[in-house]
């Protein structure tokens, strides 16, 4: 079986700016993947390269097992679906007169148009100039155009960036739908949280350069970051100030009588067992490793490396 | 093709939509209805004037507008739709380069088109309703002539515009640079032939002479629409060295043509080599 997308020592550098050094990546039949970084990491020059609007300077490119600046791109090009950053449509149309032309252009029967705008929530603007939307209405339509079509790999650059939670909340509604139909999908993103569970696997990229790869579980074992435990007493009791745990490694007070626990992932049981035994116990959260820190943590690894950045 | 025809439909529609179609075509007829009432003010009386000197008037005037017209028409054809950041859309959409300056250029040209024969053809009814000497069977032959190198001449600044646009990274350069075209071809280029001709008191040889002005395609509209009408083109000045060589009406429009294709075909070339 193909993957979906398949990226060999892929490099791309222009103008003296190494957008992107020797990265492999592969996303396999109907996996959701997101790609993290800071801006200017090599996420959008990634999918530029898969899309085929971008020229690799070393490297290869295969989506569905072929190259999407060969003679089959236009055949290839049916089956994607594209949300750019900060997507802009034409102005004086409105956003049905947007989704019709992209539509025709896709060879996308006219009724799919009525469909999807529904599906995106914007039936009731449908008729409005494109110029009258909201950034969130904007987002939407470019979803609705990304979606044209059913494609069979969607790439979406940053698709929650300047969005509320509710449209938010929409859009990766739409991803896990798109994901138990099958569809794969990959979502650039710096906003770190949110992504967490619609995805199925992570790419870090830092300076054009893979930083790591894996699940989110992988990731956080790999890079064994202790997990925070919040505990919280009664106001009239008093926990003991050391001595706790062996196991525990830091212990922050804060001002609502609450503890602020660090313990390594492996040591977690052991912990929770004796902290609920503690008197006076009224409350206990735990919060695991976020992808903040994990990048964090893959980030200033690079860094301390040190050659790569050269 | 399929992909090209609705780049070609969108692209039409926006002419008609934002008024560039009523725009075009208004100011065409006016001019020319204008141009026949009034032409024989300077010999002292106001009415239609002969065909031949309405058209002589009139081609002295489109040289000057139609290519202003299609250059603010199109100059930010690809340069506009890259800032506004819908060309990057585009290219992942089933559509290759070539394909979408084709479509665009058809939509354009279908515009230009459309507002050049629908003004004139209107001017032209006009005349030939209220003139009692004109009659229908005399204008068709050199309107027609006219009209239709007036379209060959807006699609040859067209195609122009579209190499700017391939070529310009901003939206600004590309208007300076429209406007630099303008000039160059409208108002120096003929300044430049007359300050030779006339510093070298006509010592030019001829042949040459012939070939610089095949270089500018409102040359080449002129000698179209000028060469047809003897007394016209000895009113004309300059001209009249050109039309002393007998043109073959076929082969200007041919090289009109190629003023058409020439451009894009480079146009097209530099957009494929564009990064977007």
């Amino acid at each position: 079986m193909t993957n979906t997308v398949d990226l060999e020592q892929l490099s791309c550098h222009f103008s003296g700016v190494r957008a992107l050094s020797d990265l492999n990546l592969a996303l396999g039949e109907g996996e959701v993947l997101g790609l993290l970084g800071h801006n200017g990491a090599g996420k959008s020059t990634a999918m530029k390269l898969i899309l085929g609007i971008l020229t690799p300077t070393s490297g290869r490119v295969r989506v569905f097992g072929e190259d999407p600046r060969g003679p089959g791109s236009g055949q290839l090009r049916m089956q994607l679906g594209y949300l750019p950053e900060n997507v802009s449509f034409y102005d004086n149309l409105s956003g049905r007169e947007v989704l019709t032309y992209f539509a025709r252009l896709k060879r996308v029967p006219p009724k799919e148009v009525n469909r999807l705008l529904t599906q995106v929530g914007l039936d009731h603007a449908a008729n409005r100039r494109v110029r009258t939307y909201s950034k969130g209405m904007r987002q939407r339509l470019g979803l609705a155009q990304a979606l044209l079509g059913e494609p069979r790999l969607l790439l979406l650059d940053e698709p929650t960036v300047g969005l509320d939670p509710m449209a938010t909340r929409d859009v990766y509604q739409t991803i896990d739908e798109l994901r138990a139909r099958g569809t794969g999908i990959m979502i650039s993103s710096h906003v770190l949280p949110g992504i967490e569970q619609h995805v199925d696997r992570v790419a870090i990229l830092g300076g054009g350069s893979l930083l790591a790869s894996g699940t989110i579980e992988a990731l956080r074992s790999q890079a064994e970051l202790p997990l925070t435990i919040r505990v919280r007493r009664q106001p009239s009791t008093r926990f003991p100030d050391t001595g706790l745990h062996p196991a525990i490694q830091d212990a922050i007070p804060e001002a609502d009588n609450s503890l602020v626990l660090t313990v390594a992932t492996r040591d977690k049981i052991r912990v929770l067992n004796e902290l609920l035994n503690l008197a006076g116990l009224e409350d206990v959260t735990i919060e695991p490793p976020t992808l903040e820190t994990l990048y964090a943590h893959f980030d200033t690894e690079l860094n301390e490396g040190g050659t790569r950045y050269a | 093709m399929h992909e090209s025809l609705v780049v070609a439909g969108k692209e039409f529609r926006d002419g008609l939509r934002n008024r560039w179609v009523l725009a075009i075509t208004l100011v065409f007829a006016m001019l020319a209805i204008a141009l026949a009432w009034f032409g024989a003010a300077v010999s002292g009386e106001v009415g239609f004037t002969r065909v031949s000197t309405t058209i002589a008037s009139l081609a002295s005037l489109a040289v000057f507008l139609i290519p202003l017209i299609a250059l603010m028409l199109a100059y930010d054809s690809i340069v506009g739709e890259d800032e506004n950041g819908t060309l990057l859309l585009l290219m992942t959409y089933p559509l290759s380069r070539t394909g979408l300056l084709a479509g665009k250029f058809m939509g354009h040209a279908a515009i230009m088109g459309l507002s050049t024969l629908l003004g004139f053809a209107i001017a032209g009814l006009v005349i030939v309703v209220f003139d009692a000497e004109a009659t229908l069977a005399a204008l068709v032959s050199p309107f027609s002539l006219f009209i239709g190198s007036a379209i060959l001449l807006g699609w040859s600044f067209l195609a122009l515009s579209y190499l700017i646009s391939a070529i310009a990274h901003e939206k600004a350069r590309a208007a300076g640079m429209a406007l630099f075209v303008w000039f160059l071809f409208v108002l120096v280029y003929d300044l430049t032939l007359l300050g030779i001709l006339v510093g070298t008191e006509g010592q030019v040889n001829e042949s040459l002479f012939q070939v610089l002005l095949m270089i500018n395609p409102t040359d080449i509209f002129r000698l179209i629409n000028l060469t047809g009408f003897e007394q016209v083109a000895q009113a004309s000045g300059m001209l009249a060295i050109a039309t002393s060589e007998s043109h073959s009406v076929a082969g200007l429009i041919a090289l009109l043509g190629l003023w058409i294709i020439a451009p894009l075909a480079i146009a097209a070339a530099v957009f494929r080599r564009r990064r977007t």
